[in-house]
């Protein structure tokens, strides 16, 4: 064994540490707790398996998390064509609109002023309520917006990926995106403009 | 074509901006939209602010430093 191997022991126990953070990544993409275990699972392992890959130059979450990013997205195709991807909640966004909009399409109120929620202060809470916002997305809605802005594939690639068309892409990421800003000024930038 | 002109419209060409380019005539409805719709310039700010928060939020999940 050569004198730069890693030391297997120690990184598996600083894999577990990160296990916590990757499942809810994985969970936040994937909306399903047994595809998040298996996309971790493989996380895990693999990482393992290429540990001597692993020099330490790069961080080691950095690198975990890329790979995270692979295995998620497998399950994404293993599973985007079985029937519970269809969920209900995605029609009621036209609610959303009416509340919104006057009916001949101007603002109902004027949208607030929003300032840069990512100061060193109040970053960590901001980052917990966008998180929790997205989890409150319908599922689709939250998938395909979390591999727009998580995962970071073009719109074309997720219609190929996820065989779907467009224009339905189109309107789950702007009903994703109208949602995710309604809850956004309700519970950060409401309370914060005071 | 019908030319978008209201704020609906117009805000929903701002929320699409963020997933595909939009076209010339597309762009320029916004532009003179938001010269004088006072309400979708606050909107377009917002996209842009949400916009770099999702950046740093992306790239807070890839540091090692601190908790998630």
């Amino acid at each position: 064994m050569s004198e730069n191997a890693p030391d297997i022991a120690s990184l598996a126990r600083q894999l577990e540490t990160l296990r916590p953070s990757l499942l809810r990544l994985a969970q936040l993409q994937l909306r399903n707790a047994a595809w998040a275990e298996d996309a971790v699972s493989e996380t895990l392992l693999a990482a393992l398996q290429g540990a001597q890959r692993y020099r330490g130059t790069a961080q080691l979450k950095t690198w975990v998390v890329g790979i995270l990013k692979h295995k998620v997205l497998d399950q994404l195709r293993h599973h985007t064509r079985e029937p519970t991807l269809a969920d209900a909640g995605d029609d009621e966004a036209d609610e959303l609109e009416t509340l919104l909009y006057r009916r001949d399409g101007h603002f109902q109120e004027m949208p607030e002023p929003w300032t840069d929620p990512c100061g060193e202060l109040q970053r960590e809470q901001f980052f917990a309520v966008l998180e929790a916002c997205m989890e409150h997305l319908p599922a689709r809605q939250g998938r395909v917006f979390l591999m727009r802005e998580w995962l970071e594939i073009d719109s074309a690639t997720i219609c190929q990926e996820l065989g779907i068309a467009s224009t339905n892409l189109w309107i789950l990421l702007h009903r994703a995106r109208l949602r995710l800003r309604e809850c956004l000024q309700q519970n950060w930038f409401g309370d914060h403009e005071s | 074509m019908k030319i978008p002109n209201n704020c609906r419209d117009i805000s929903g060409l701002l929320l699409a901006r963020e997933d595909r380019s939009l076209s010339l005539g597309e762009r320029l409805a916004v532009r003179v939209h938001i010269l004088t719709c006072r309400a979708c310039h606050r909107f377009e700010k917002q996209t842009l602010v949400l916009r770099g928060a999702l950046r740093q939020w992306r790239e807070h999940q890839r540091d090692d430093g601190g908790p998630l």
